[in-house]
């Protein structure tokens, strides 16, 4: 009987989840209650207050604790005999390599970012384990199958490109919100309170005027005497003053633009805040308080964090959450990254980014706004979760039972679709120009004089390829790799190579090499055909280099200044943007069709450039069958 | 409405899901109060997730005592003898649901939900029954709709692997956004009773097989004086018997409602909890809307069927005959 062969299929299987979050507590509480009894969960995160409004098998005393063991702890309750085993770790490290993916029937991915997936995608393929994956935005859901062979991997069709922003736009022409908050975080924040050594863009390209970066440095500087109000004035004017003339003195880059226009701190604020409000002085918190309680908006009475401010309001905040962080969190300077969480930090950024939008004339937004946009937070609703978790355990049990015809990739809608919220769909043939499961040699355009080997290390071979501790090859040589068994001479050459350009190599990679990519924990290997290139275009191939011949996937962690990754979004089939090599099998309808077009009514603010763009997946309406 | 603010505790637990509603929404879901009966599986996880979602209030009715199948479907319930012996499904699964949430009030309402009268329904502003019976579901429905506040009505039933939602927002109105703007809409629900009662034969050839089956459950459980899920193999010749009638008094052809499915429904009784997740959440979905008063709700059936792996929405009124 169909029933009982579905049920030994269950209670003989091994299971991997990877992801105890959002999907993850859902999944594991369906897994469970199905019949599951040998689950192994993976999850490097701790547990946060924002998570509880979801992630159900949490508690507020939770907060802190591993997810993957409290999780099991939780589910244990209620099936005291299951086994679960859960790893408060990351899914990356090198103790889950191919031997230990191969214990498993299938693997459950309930992941929030590009990364991971990509890795597991490869670990699965490399073990030839299935792996069922899945991902959540709001009220949109997808649940996809992928299984070595018999169809596409997870990488085999181009996923959303999450946005990177040309250097220029952030620091001289932006013209959207988000390109604000990303000069707040990344340039001015990051100059004020983070890695002094690092490089920033503030300096060089914001000050065009001839009395150097000198003159910035010094802007930046602060003296341990100097009043902590005036030297927030000072940076205010800076770079919401000085900066912009300086900026406008370039008549050829405002040509076609608007102007922005220079802001000064006396035009906005009064003399001295202190005298207006005495607040830090009545502060009676001292340097040694929880720095997590700092925050500048209830010092000047603001509650509400969906409220819009004026220039003058986040002006006040602006200098406020400066002289904060300098006299209750100095220790910090020097050392701080910017984290949603820190609100003192999202305070300052949000003030910042509204500056600099009155500055060029672009729409302010709220705290609440501002912090979704900088934290790349995702909008997450239990439901869709829940939903999403009852799809992944019915793809698993076709995948154990071997019920190949009956594998489908599920997408849930908002809106019905030829009144389908719960559409299923038949699982495409893998795609032979798939780098990742078919093995095509790629192509690189590169300046071979120019680039160094670190800059193709770190924009091809980690950020594109996706590969975690990598491997190159030229012919015979060695040029570079890593891990832990290197001796420090080894290390010493890769290092110095890195510094190299390519035509320099100790075995010269020149137009016509061939390149060996790579990563022997995920057990991918590529051939990648170099190309000599002099001139990039700096806004269109804005990183000095071309990777083709392959299904683009998205960059991570990219040179330009960027919102880094919003990959919490659904990846779904994206068809527009195939390449010329797409395979004649596959067949994917090119438009999008209108009438399907998502109605974007839930997020309060209109700014969908934030967030990955989600594409209808109705566009898939001809498919080939899997065999 | 949007009288009072969030509290401050309330927009940091509940900030991923006012990205997504918006604040107005959350405040009006945490002034709901939504009366559910009949907890099995589905019901379980729709309860799990209005609780989560914020709303004002959850009044649970389910008198029936624990048993092994609700130890098995149900998440809510610990396998503990000591701890649920003597009591009722819906005590054991208030003091877990308050767990998930401190700040909604779940409380347990006793007795039997079609004998209450319809000023009692008047404290709620959404009405769930699950797993009810035709009778019940007509009768709680109709004095529904007598009063003079809207009451939002939803019936669930899921049996084997696949779920019927039916939603009744009387004359509703909503926003919507199209394009950039937002947009006033309408909609006029049909009553439970006639939204079951609609001749079949002008009902277009591809609606979900599942709307028919399920009216031929439901008379065979009020004929046979079944409770939900009181039924197995041997049941089978009658129900194709009332299969038969209910098609010939439809003058439509029997291959309408296969009989394999009907056969599923009857045998597979145990509710199979990916359909449940599926189902109760869906459902949770559109109470949600209708509370916030924002989204397209469905209209008026929602099914799942996890065999095709479908979830489709049918909209069933008497317009076909118009």
């Amino acid at each position: 009987m169909d029933q009982q062969q579905q049920q030994s299929a269950i209670q003989g299987a091994k299971v991997l989840m990877v992801g105890a979050g959002g999907i993850g507590c859902e999944l594991l509480k369906t897994l469970a209650l199905s019949g599951f009894h040998d689950i192994h969960i993976i999850d490097m995160d701790t547990i946060e207050v924002s998570n509880l409004n979801r992630q159900f098998l949490f508690r507020r005393s939770h907060v802190g604790q591993s997810k993957a063991k409290v999780a099991r702890d939780a589910v244990l309750r209620f099936r005291p005999h299951i086994n679960i085993r859960s790893y408060h770790a990351n899914v990356k490290n090198p103790e889950f390599d191919v031997d230990f993916f191969k214990q498993f029937d299938v693997v459950l991915n309930g992941l929030d970012n590009l990364d991971a997936r990509r890795h597991v995608n490869r670990l699965c393929l490399a073990a030839d384990v299935p792996l069922v994956e899945s991902g959540t935005t709001g009220f949109l859901g997808q649940v996809t199958v992928h299984v070595k062979g018999k169809t596409e991997c997870y990488e085999c069709q181009t996923k959303p490109t999450p946005k990177t922003y040309p250097v220029c736009t952030i620091t001289s022409t932006p013209t959207k919100f988000v390109h604000c908050i990303v000069w707040a975080k990344e340039l001015l924040f990051a100059k004020l309170f983070g890695d002094k050594n690092q490089d920033n863009d503030l300096n060089v390209r914001a000050n065009k005027a001839a009395s150097s970066s000198k003159e910035t440095e010094d802007v930046f500087e602060r003296a341990d005497d100097e009043d902590i109000e005036q030297y927030g004035r000072k940076i205010y004017d800076h770079v919401f003053g000085y900066n912009i003339e300086a900026a406008l003195s370039n008549e050829e880059t405002w040509k076609n633009r608007r102007r922005p226009r220079p802001i000064y701190s006396k035009d906005v604020l009064p003399e001295s805040l202190t005298q207006k409000n005495g607040s830090t002085q009545n502060c009676s918190a001292t340097d040694g308080d929880d720095s997590t309680t700092v925050s500048a908006m209830p010092l000047l009475g603001l509650k509400n964090p969906q409220e819009l401010w004026g220039l003058t309001q986040n002006s006040l905040v602006f200098i406020e959450a400066l002289k904060l962080f300098f006299a209750k969190r100095k220790k910090e300077i020097g050392h701080l990254t910017f984290d949603k969480d820190d609100q003192l930090a999202v305070e300052f950024v949000t003030a910042a980014a509204n500056i600099r939008a009155e500055s060029f004339g672009i729409p302010l937004h709220s705290l609440f706004e501002a912090k979704g946009i900088a934290g790349n937070i995702v909008h997450a609703v239990a439901t869709t979760n829940a939903i999403v978790a009852g799809l992944i355990v019915i793809e698993a049990i076709k995948v154990l039972k071997k019920d190949a015809d009956k594998y489908r990739m599920t997408y849930c809608l908002e809106h019905p679709s030829r009144k389908m919220l719960l559409m299923p769909v038949e699982p495409f043939e893998p795609n032979p120009s798939c780098y990742v499961c078919s093995k095509t040699p790629l192509v690189l355009e590169i300046n071979t004089q120019k680039s160094k080997l670190r800059d193709l290390v770190d924009k091809i071979v980690k950020a594109k390829l996706g590969m975690n501790l990598p491997l190159i090859m030229h012919g015979a040589s060695l040029l570079y790799e890593v891990g832990d068994d290197l001796d420090d001479i080894m290390v010493a050459n890769y290092n110095a190579n890195l510094e190299k350009s390519l035509s320099e190599l100790p075995s010269p990679v020149i137009n016509g090499s061939i390149l060996t990519v790579e990563d022997l924990q995920q057990e991918l290997s590529c051939k990648i055909n170099v190309k000599h290139r002099e001139e990039f275009d700096e806004e269109k191939e804005p990183e000095g280099m071309v990777l083709s011949g392959w299904t683009q996937s998205p960059a991570t962690n990219g040179e330009s200044a960027s919102t880094s990754n919003n990959e919490s979004a659904v990846d779904v089939t994206e068809s527009s943007s195939g390449p010329e090599i797409a395979s004649k099998k596959r067949k994917l309808s090119e438009t999008q069709p209108e009438n399907h077009k998502r109605e974007t009514e839930n997020v309060e603010s209109e700014d969908d450039d934030d967030l990955v763009e989600i594409e209808n997946p109705m566009t898939v309406s001809k498919k080939k069958r899997v065999a | 409405m949007d009288g009072e603010e969030l509290t401050e505790q309330e927009t940091a637990l509940y900030d991923r899901q006012i990205r997504v509603w918006g604040a107005n929404a959350q405040r009006r879901l945490t002034k709901s109060h939504i009366l559910v009966s009949g907890i099995k599986g589905t019901v379980a996880e729709f309860c799990k997730n209005i609780v989560l979602a914020g709303v004002g209030s959850v009044t649970l009715m389910d008198d029936s005592l624990v048993n092994e199948e609700a130890l098995n479907a149900n998440f809510l319930i610990p396998p503990d003898e000591n701890a649920y012996r003597g009591k009722t499904v819906a005590e054991i699964c208030c003091d877990s649901l308050k767990d998930f949430n401190p700040m909604v009030l779940v409380s347990v309402e006793k007795g039997d939900l079609s004998a209450r009268s319809t000023e009692f329904f008047e404290k709620f502003d959404v009405v769930v029954i699950g797993y009810g019976s035709l009778a019940t579901k007509k009768a709680v429905n109709e004095k529904c709709r007598k009063l003079s506040k809207r009451v939002a009505f939803y019936t669930v039933d899921c049996r084997d692997s696949c779920g019927e939602i039916f939603v009744d927002l009387q004359d509703y109105k909503y926003t919507k956004k199209k394009l950039e703007e937002k947009v006033e809409c309408e909609l006029n629900f049909p009553s439970f009773q006639e939204a079951v009662s609609v001749p079949w034969k002008p009902i277009p050839r591809r609606t979900a097989k599942l709307y028919f089956a399920m009216r031929v459950i439901e008379v065979f459980e009020e004929n046979e004086g079944r409770k939900h899920g009181e039924c197995s193999l041997l049941d089978l010749p009658t129900v194709l018997e009332i299969k038969k009638k209910l098609c010939e008094a439809n003058s439509v052809s029997e291959s309408l409602v296969p009989d394999s499915l009907l056969e599923r429904l009857i045998t597979g009784t145990i509710e199979f909890p990916p359909a449940c997740a599926i189902v109760g959440g869906i459902l949770a979905q559109e109470v949600i809307k209708a509370v916030s008063g924002k989204g397209e709700p469905l209209k008026n059936f929602f099914y799942y069927d996890a065999q095709d792996g479908k979830g489709v929405m049918e909209d069933i009124s008497n317009s076909f005959t118009s």
